[in-house]
């Protein structure tokens, strides 16, 4: 596992990895940076505001960020995030298991 | 029972309903596990299990007991490995019934089956009760009830244990308790030493899903590459008396063991890092240390613990009806293009001309289907399909949207092809809070 090159990172999955879960209709994503010294970037990056922002007309609630800064990792728990959840979603994907790759994708800070 | 001194060896043998087998009985057969943990239990299956029962009294367990038993409990024996497991979803003394009569039939005279009941509790929580995430009562679900069923923890399990079970089988037990119980019992753990059951429930989460921490769910080619998937191990937790674990898996299969993919799996379903409850304990993850321990060994320490949840969650699984889902496909030039008039099409004849109003999603995958509303798609595709779903209370409903997707094989855009549907039921759950005072748990020995 590397990252890649500083001049070729361009999204969120060039530094870090991330898997999410799910609970009734609240999304959980975690993510973590493959090196410690990508971890501020992240932090920058992955704002809760930012991802909503992103995403408006899926992560409809409040979005709370949790640190575990000695893993260089980001805890993100998504209220009302997954079209109703299992229950109720028609998402082929009605965990939101795909939901990493929403964060993934993000674009990085400058 | 068969270990290696010092530390206590827990496998996984299944960590959802339909996990693998044939990598559990390698394990069982060359892993000296103290104790192999099959967890096949999720809120929905539990739903699925009591819909099961209620069409047939002598089912309700795992679909795949029969398949695991018969695969598992000759190497378990031979090699002293007590199974846990909550393969009786809705129906745990019927699971313990059969798992007697295979045992039986393997000529495996005298093995202990321990039946652990009590967490149904359908029928003695009223409709008034409020549900536990949002607000109103069971009773404004306004969908008819099939079962009812409580975590149960640790506490429920070690009687069991204690009684010398082979194979222990209950229902809706908690996955981490199935880990915490027999790690207590080995240490002698008591209920006020929360950090260590908080460090037992560490192991449980982290094993609770199998491969997602040998290296299944994690593999992103050129990122995260991960050797022998086809031929994944099961994990491995070595266990020491302070709670502290070293993951791994059996030399010779594939997947990988590594700090990220404990990672991974650490905050996995967790929302509040420094609060996960679980009917043993409110366990703190936030401050433990992940640290590689040699090739497809890492080391995990430092999990905390505060004083047990006051009261027991309780998964209501609720009849929804029936769920429709039906396709068909195109490809070739300008195949999004006949994708989205497929679509607009069954929109049209579903809700105008049927005038059916339940929820129905129509997407044209290869275009916009996972991310359609994150707001993620694409114009064109050379290879598309229509997917229609839709969940009624109307079993008419859900036939005529397999028939409307199929009509257009004459009726559609140029080239479609490959139609295929279902009609599945479907289940809703929701969680109420109930007092530990209404869970009685109990255990039963079936003796082969």
């Amino acid at each position: 596992m590397t990252s890649r090159r500083r001049n070729q990172r361009t999204i969120v999955r060039d530094i870090a990895h991330a898997r999410a879960g799910d609970k009734g209709n609240t999304s959980n994503i975690n993510v973590w940076t493959y090196d410690a010294d990508d971890y501020g970037l992240l932090k920058r990056t992955l704002t809760p505001e930012r991802i909503k922002r992103e995403f408006p007309n899926l992560f409809r609630g409040e979005i709370e960020r949790y640190e575990i800064d000695h893993l260089h990792g980001l805890n993100f728990v998504l209220h009302d995030a997954l079209e109703g959840g299992v229950n109720a979603s028609l998402n082929l994907d009605s965990h939101g298991k795909s939901w990493s790759y929403l964060i993934l994708g993000m674009a990085l800070d400058p | 029972m068969a270990g290696l001194p010092g530390v206590f060896r827990i496998g996984t043998g299944a960590g959802f309903s339909s996990d693998r087998l044939d990598p559990a009985v390698d394990l069982a057969k060359r892993g000296r596990l103290d104790v192999m943990v099959l967890e096949c239990l999720g809120e929905r299956t539990v739903a699925f299990a009591h819909r099961d029962r209620l069409a047939d009294p002598r089912r309700g367990y795992n679909s795949l007991l029969e398949r695991r038993m018969l695969a598992l409990l000759p190497p378990c024996r031979a090699s002293g490995t007590q199974i846990i497991s909550n393969m009786g979803a809705a129906n745990p003394r019927a699971a313990a019934e059969r798992t007697r009569d295979i045992a039986r039939k393997l000529g495996l005279i005298g093995l202990k089956i321990a039946c652990i009941e009590g967490d149904d509790v359908t029928n003695t929580v009223p409709d008034t009760h409020p549900l536990m995430d949002e607000p109103g009562t069971l009773a404004h679900i306004g969908r008819p009830i099939v079962g009812m069923n409580a975590y149960l923890g640790a506490d429920a399990i070690l009687p069991a244990i204690e009684a010398k079970a082979d194979v222990i089988i209950g229902g809706r037990l908690a996955d981490p308790s199935m880990y915490l119980a027999p790690l207590m019992h080995r240490y002698g753990w008591k209920n006020s030493e929360t950090a260590l059951l908080g460090a037992g429930s560490l192991v449980g989460h982290l094993m609770e899903c199998g491969m997602q921490i040998t290296g299944g769910y994690f593999a992103d080619p050129g990122v995260k590459d991960v050797p022998g998937l086809d031929q994944c191990g099961y994990p491995i937790a070595e266990v020491a008396a302070d709670g502290s674990a070293v993951i791994t898996k059996l030399p010779g299969t594939g997947g990988r063991v590594s700090e990220a993919t404990v990672k991974e799996q650490l905050l996995y379903e967790v929302h509040d890092p420094a609060a996960y409850l679980t009917p043993d304990v409110t366990a703190d993850f936030s401050r433990v240390t992940i640290a590689a321990d040699g090739e497809d060994r890492v080391g995990v320490a430092n999990a905390g613990g505060r004083a047990r949840p006051d009261k027991l969650k309780v998964t209501v699984g609720f009849d929804a009806g029936f769920h429709a889902e039906a396709g068909i496909s195109y490809a070739g030039p300008f195949a999004g293009a006949r994708g989205k008039l497929a679509a607009a099409i069954v929109s049209a004849r579903l809700t105008e001309t049927h005038g059916i109003k339940s929820p129905c999603r129509v997407d044209v995958i290869g275009l916009n289907s996972l991310f359609a509303t994150a707001g993620a798609t694409q114009d064109e595709s050379r290879d598309v399909r229509l997917h229609v779903a839709l969940r009624t209370v109307e079993r008419e409903e859900a036939e005529t949207t397999l028939w409307e997707v199929e009509s257009l094989l004459c009726c559609g855009p140029a080239g479609g092809g490959g139609f295929r549907g279902a009609i599945t039921p479907a289940v809703m759950t929701k969680s109420v809070l109930i007092d530990r005072s209404l869970v009685k748990p109990t255990v039963e020995m079936f003796v082969a």
